[in-house]
């Protein structure tokens, strides 16, 4: 039998350098910009930058929990409108704002949650599963608010500040939120036993369930943390625009898969980090601003992303390719 | 001309790194004759019929075919010489049909413009060697609904239609019940009749006699001899085996301590036949047997990896109930699995993430895991088990066969379980590291753990084991002590049943 030759061994350097790829990227991508636009570099327009994308990057982190676990959740735009929609009926029921909030996030949690039973319990593949749940969960929010945005007459103000406050009266309330989950994804995947199976599930899912992981109860834990947080992100996002939209989030699961992708996750499991996707999000949204500030249509700003989703995912191919031979 | 050889493969070489799988191995083959090729696994039966159809190159030595010196350097040259291989497991594609498979990449075409398949004649040649098979089953059945044997046949019928001189069989009765087996042999009568000679790999004696009509026995690379079918088949075992390995793996025998493990009339509907067993501190097991023989499936559904119609399983006298991996984890079994990049390691992580996967509770306070305990006991570990890696977060796809499979054992030291299923650990394995796994697997057991070894290569089995159980068609069909087991003993039983 050959032996594998031990050569392929990446140096420290090349790990360093790879891990540190998408960072590099999003600095030389924003060091053009600021060149480019005066603009750019300024506090004010840095937090406009953050506020954007807070509610993107909050559902990449649990996205990238799924798909580090070989898997794709396709619901989180849907289930994101649900929870906001549910969200701002309680609130203009009249429920206290503490109730409504929670009724928001649980709504997505319950959607998570049965996520996790069709895929894991169900053997459903993740793909079909979330697809489902992205239809089902949309219709339910159409159904609730009657198709129409769910207005609010007199708003709590400390529902407006969840989305629109500062704290300190200068960083954006949904930053801070989002560098905490980032914070706590993170030690998830670092220092637990929950996030340590998720990579072994994703990397493989046969050799961990012989090692004796419930794989089952595992999977059933992050689809169900993703639903979590883009419930989260449905609040969020409903006191940002003050109303609760059934069709918010349409096509944003493209936008979260893409982010984590962008931030060096494989959609073959196994690889992937928080800090991946939080930089994944940040370039798609210094992209955007960079396009905006420019005045480059709205037109191109699509076509930019998607070069860079490709190139992203081909840079690493290749990485990958060179590796292995 | 007429007794010209239609296959000769003379003085074959072929080198991997670190081993000389073929030296100088030659074959004659006789048109119209099946000719066995017999020998341990290991012996280099496989890697000789790689190079002739095409999938090795050799390092030298020459083939002639119809005493024409012949390149073989692709598949499809093989093909095109008429030599087709079918193998173990089937490699049809399961969601089209038997037409589809048996002329796929070959199919006939419908007029002078290009891509398009004539299904009208598709149908009626797939028909024909159907025919030819005495299988009747429609071309258009699709290939999943199909058992073991048939698709096995429409593995031949592809190799008919390709019009094949020399059908290579693959140990093609692994998979097939008795009846089946017959009816395979009335084909390749029938076949032989019709000028088709077959080169057949197996080692189950009994059959050979039945369907063969010259052997050839290789060992260690080498070829022992060729000899007719009707020879003794004490004989055949001599040549295969012979060889002693003897004092490389010394192993400390003592007196056995307490019972571990107690397993009573584990039954799986069609692979296992009401086994018992137990095993007792101190104590190697070996379980012998051909492949297919319910080994692994044995070891599978002790360790909770594979259902079990019934059985009950005993550690240290109590029952337990184990119907996970999880459950047999905590019972205090390991499963050390037979395919280690399939079954075994996550290749894309790291040396410390494989490690610590079966045993990752002992470094953690609740959900949390203690990253420096984990790293010190992994770093132990890379010490005691002397495996080369520059650091414990090195990614395992990057180490050696031989360091892989020692991190897969650091995994199951690691849950500190006491009863060790050892399947197949040192096949892809070098000579140094193949040592090391045993004085590992001596000094478990001195420590007052029991291992099921499970091996295909006796004279490991025989080197370290206390005892063997010999496994035939999914039953122990005997027990051996160390003193009355011999390979003759073991080779005879599992070829014979009993």
């Amino acid at each position: 039998m050959a032996e594998e030759s031990e050569k392929a061994v990446p140096g420290t350097l090349g790990e360093l350098a790879r891990k540190l790829a998408s960072l590099l990227s999003l600095l030389i991508l924003g060091g053009v910009l600021s060149i480019l636009s005066p603009y750019f570099l300024t506090l004010d327009n840095l937090f406009a930058i953050g506020l954007q994308m807070s509610v993107i990057a909050i559902i990449a982190i649990g996205q990238m929990l799924i798909i580090i676990s070989a898997g794709i959740d396709l619901s989180v735009g849907s289930i994101l409108a649900l929870s906001g929609i549910v969200c701002t009926i309680f609130l203009a029921d009249g429920v206290p704002l503490g109730l409504a909030l929670t009724g928001g996030v649980a709504a997505g949690t319950l959607c998570g949650l049965v996520n996790g039973f069709l895929v894991s319990k169900g053997r459903i593949p993740p793909f079909i599963a979330t697809l489902g749940m992205m239809g089902m969960a949309r219709g339910v929010a159409l159904i609730l608010s009657g198709g129409a945005g769910v207005q609010l007459s007199s708003l709590p103000e400390s529902f407006i500040f969840l989305g629109a406050g500062r704290l300190f009266r200068v960083v954006p309330v949904p930053v801070v939120i989002t560098a905490v989950l980032a914070a706590l994804g993170a030690g998830l995947l670092k220092y637990t036993r929950l996030g340590r199976y998720t990579y072994a599930i994703g990397s493989n899912q046969e050799a961990a369930r012989l090692s004796g992981v419930n794989v089952q109860r595992c999977l059933i834990y992050i689809y169900t943390i993703c639903g979590a947080l883009s419930g989260l992100a449905g609040v969020i996002l409903s006191s940002r625009l003050r109303s609760g939209q059934p069709t918010a989030g349409t096509g944003w699961e493209l936008d979260v898969i893409a982010a984590c992708v962008i931030g060096g996750a494989s959609l073959s499991g196994g690889e992937g980090t928080i800090a991946g996707a939080l930089i994944g999000a940040l370039i798609m949204g210094v992209l955007r601003n960079g396009c905006n500030l420019l005045d480059v249509s709205a037109f191109w700003q699509q076509v930019a992303i998607g070069a860079i989703i490709v190139i992203a995912v081909f840079i690493d191919q290749y990485r990958h390719s060179k590796g292995a031979a | 001309m007429g007794d010209q050889p239609l296959l000769v493969m003379d003085r074959i070489v072929k080198s991997f790194p670190g081993v000389r799988a073929l030296d100088q191995v030659s074959l004659t083959v006789r048109r119209g004759e099946v000719h066995v090729l017999l020998g341990e696994n290991g012996a280099g039966k496989s890697t000789l019929m790689k190079i002739l159809t095409g999938a090795y190159p050799r390092d030298s030595g020459s083939i002639l075919l119809n005493g024409n010196p012949v390149e073989i350097e692709s598949p499809q040259q093989a093909l095109a010489l008429g030599i087709s291989m079918v193998y173990q497991e089937s490699h049809l594609a399961r969601h089209l049909n038997i037409a589809e498979n048996v002329f796929l990449g070959r199919e006939p075409r419908y007029g002078s413009l290009p891509g398009l398949i004539d299904r009208a004649a598709l149908w009626e040649h797939t028909r024909e060697h159907l025919a030819e098979l005495n299988l009747s089953l429609s071309p258009r059945t699709a290939v999943r609904s199909l058992s073991a044997a048939q698709c096995q046949m429409v593995e031949i019928a592809k190799a008919l239609s390709a019009e094949a001189r020399i059908i290579i069989l693959d140990e093609p009765t692994a998979a097939l019940a008795e009846k089946e087996i017959d009816r395979l042999f009335g084909i390749i009568r029938a076949l032989k009749q019709r000028g088709v000679t077959f080169i057949y790999i197996s080692h189950r004696l009994e059959e050979i006699a039945a369907v063969g009509d010259r052997i050839t026995v290789l060992r260690d690379g080498r070829t022992i001899g060729t000899v007719p079918s009707a020879t003794d088949p004490r004989e055949l075992i001599r040549m295969m085996a012979g060889r002693e390995i003897g004092e490389l793996f010394p192993r400390d025998f003592s007196a056995p301590g307490e019972e571990l493990l107690r397993v009573e009339r584990l039954r799986r509907e069609g692979v296992l036949r009401d086994i018992s067993f137990s095993a007792r501190a101190g104590e190697i097991i070996g379980l012998a047997g051909l492949v297919g023989s319910g080994r692994t499936e044995l070891a599978r559904a002790v360790f909770g990896a594979d259902r079990r119609d019934s059985g009950d399983i005993y550690i240290r006298g109590e029952s337990v109930e184990i119907d996970t991996p999880e459950q047999a984890i905590r019972a205090g079994i390991g499963y050390l699995s037979e395919d280690r990049k399939l079954l075994s390691l996550a290749l894309g992580l790291s040396i410390r993430a494989n490690v610590t996967l079966a045993g990752l509770k002992k470094y953690c306070r609740g959900p949390f895991i203690h990253q420096g305990k984990e790293y010190q006991a992994v770093e132990s570990y890379i010490k005691e088990l002397s495996i080369r890696a520059r650091h414990p977060d090195q990614k395992v796809r990057t180490l050696s066969g031989g360091n892989q499979q020692k991190v897969v054992v650091a995994r199951w030291l690691a849950t500190e379980a006491r009863v060790l299923f050892f399947d197949e650990p040192t096949v892809g394995v070098d000579v140094g590291a193949k040592a090391e796994i045993f004085s590992l697997m001596n000094a478990l057991v001195r420590r007052g753990g029991a291992i099921i070894f499970i091996s295909s290569y006796l004279p490991e089995l025989l080197a370290i084991c206390d005892r063997l159980l010999v496994l035939s068609r999914g039953k122990i069909v005997r027990e051996l002590s160390r003193e009355e087991a011999t390979q003759e003993e073991i080779l005879y039983y599992s070829a014979l049943g009993n």
